[in-house]
């Protein structure tokens, strides 16, 4: 039970009560996850140590950092986190390079696990490093705010909504280098956010709060699948799966991937055989069949076990199936649900119309 | 010139290098600290330091004369501990300035603080810089106008004072007669050219100042960058 990040963080502020508590794991992505208002972010702000009025308790990797009943508060600039700032909050009179490296300079020779040449490389910032941070766009100003926390070598990276105040192309631009970091940071990241796509694409932990509470905790895989949750009820629900590539089809331009499911047909992906994907079959782009339906357009057909049926809305069903041991959602109609009797241990087959992947 | 007024200049300049240099040193971290806290005392300081806007320089003249007086409060505790006698003197000069030009100085040091960004400020924070290392490394550096605006006005403010000077300096040559007072002296002996050349050279004085603050802080809002 030492590992990891333990909080119980509580708030009265006039029309706010926050009383959110919570473990996280030690390494990989956790997402905070929530409507805005909801005090992700003052959970955030209360694990680096930038909310004096909070009361309650946190312990990082074992070690005490504040506890308001035994008068703990290690101070904000002694926790060694990094923080990423929704505003980026670069310093505006210094440029890109002295901003990357106000941490660093701050931080003992002994504890410095980063070096500025690779994490400049990691984030593509060489031809910013003499800029002013006026000069930039909003996603370049948000790689130099990633640069900055990472180069303050912290045990613990926050990201407060990195990519809320951007459109969808820097948006684009800035998932590969989060994707990147998820993959080569070896400490725990704590990301708050509001939106589905991004947490789907960088998150490992999903932690849901709902009025000021951690309402429910768990691996992504298993969050997405769970129909008792408001995220299943979303547009855009559906499973969050692992695959690796097997084989390239270069006549077709397609790939395909192998899951404990079976076998998916993709359009080409630039991976090499063997890679880990992260894939997400969208509860509204799977349709069911109660026999294999022989030629048809759809290129995955899969056999598939009912296991519930979950009620969406007055017309609306979610079923979870089970395909060789890994769990999809289907959204379907009530009409289509009796039409195809469907109950649970049902067998049928699943027809997938695309899948959405997340590297 | 005559000597008296060259002399008069030399002493306006010092008790105003003097002065303005004590006010950013007292009046910074004064003006830091108002602009971080909130509540009942920060209002007490703001309106102490702001009397001397509305406060006739003569009122402020008159109680400093009697503290400053040898049996007076700062006065006798002075001359106790071994120092001159202030009233009168160029030490008096300096102390009745410092008072009377430090809403000039405090203020726009406060303001250009309560406009900084928090958020960089807290940023700072999480990237390992202690209070105190905030304070130099963000807070000064990006209050360089406000700091600027503050030494001028301070310095300018106390080059034109004059009623706090009449009752607590008196008039002594080469030690407490500045140029208002000279040229006060000039106009009472009909000694018009006189009073012409220092007066139309602290108008003039006036308006660089002013103008260099204006253009000054007309290029900082122009520079500030959306976000």
């Amino acid at each position: 039970m030492s590992g990891g990040v333990h909080f119980h963080f509580t708030l009265q502020r006039p029309g706010f009560a926050l009383d959110a508590e919570g473990c996280l794991p030690a390494s990989g992505v956790s997402a905070l996850f929530g409507v805005s208002g909801c005090g992700k972010t003052t959970v955030l702000r209360s694990i680096a140590g930038l909310e004096p009025a909070i009361s309650g308790h946190l312990v990082v990797n074992g070690e005490s950092w504040f506890d308001s009943t035994l008068g703990i508060n290690i101070a904000a600039h002694r926790r060694g986190v990094g923080y990423v700032f929704q505003e980026t909050a670069l310093f505006p009179h210094l440029n890109v390079n002295d901003n990357l490296l106000y941490g660093w300079r701050r931080t003992p020779g002994k504890e410095r696990r980063s070096q500025p040449a690779y994490i400049i490389n990691m984030l593509g910032l060489e031809p910013l490093l003499q800029r002013d941070t006026g000069d930039l766009s909003g996603g370049e100003r948000q790689r130099v705010a990633i640069g900055r926390a990472l180069l303050n070598s912290p045990r613990l990276l926050l990201m407060d909504e990195p990519m809320a105040a951007l459109d969808r192309s820097r948006k684009r631009e800035i998932l590969p280098y989060l994707e990147r970091l998820h993959a080569e940071a070896e400490i725990p990241i704590i990301y708050v956010t509001h939106d589905l796509e991004e947490l789907v694409s960088v998150a490992d932990h999903l932690s849901l709060m709902e009025a000021g509470r951690l309402t429910q905790s768990g691996p992504i895989q298993e969050m997405m699948i769970n129909t008792g949750l408001s995220i299943a009820m979303e547009e855009n629900a559906g499973a969050l799966i692992s695959a690796v590539v097997q084989a390239h089809d270069e006549k077709f331009n397609l790939t395909q991937l192998e899951f404990p499911g079976g076998r998916l047909i993709i359009s080409r992906i630039d991976k090499s055989i063997g890679a880990p994907v992260r894939l997400r079959i969208h509860a509204k782009d799977v349709s069911l069949a109660a026999d294999h339906p022989g030629l048809t357009s759809i290129l995955n057909v899969l056999p598939a076990t009912v296991v519930a049926l979950t009620p969406q809305g007055d017309s609306r069903v979610i079923v979870s199936l089970e395909v060789g041991g890994v769990t999809l959602l289907a959204r379907i109609t009530r009409k289509s649900e009796s039409t195809l009797q469907l109950k649970p241990g049902r067998q049928l087959f699943a027809q997938i119309k695309s899948v959405a992947l997340h590297t | 010139m005559t000597e008296a007024d060259i002399s008069a200049l030399w002493v306006t300049l010092r008790l105003a290098l003097t002065a303005t240099g004590i006010l950013l040193l007292l009046g910074t971290p004064l003006a830091w600290w108002l602009s971080r806290s909130q509540g009942r005392l920060k209002t007490l300081v703001e309106a102490l330091v702001a009397i001397p806007l509305v406060l006739p320089p003569t009122v402020l003249g008159f109680y400093l004369l009697i503290a400053l007086a040898p049996d007076g409060v700062i006065g006798g505790t002075w001359l106790a501990l071994g120092g001159q006698q202030l009233a009168f003197s160029f030490s008096g000069l300096v102390i009745g300035s410092v008072l009377y030009s430090m809403p000039f100085v405090v203020q726009p040091i406060q303001n250009a603080f309560s406009q900084l960004d928090n958020r960089a400020l807290e940023a700072a924070g999480t990237l390992r810089a202690s209070p105190l290392n905030r304070f130099f490394s963000l807070a000064l550096p990006l209050s360089k106008r406000g700091l600027v605006t503050a030494a001028t006005l301070g310095f300018a403010h106390t080059v034109g004072e004059f009623g706090v000077v009449l009752m607590i300096g008196g008039n002594i040559p080469g030690e407490t007669q500045v140029l208002s007072i000279a040229i006060y002296d000039h106009v009472e002996s009909l000694q018009y050219a006189q009073a012409h050349l220092l007066s139309a050279g602290l108008l003039l004085f006036s308006f660089i100042t002013l103008y260099l603050v204006y253009s000054l802080t007309r290029r900082s809002s122009k520079r500030r960058q959306p976000s």
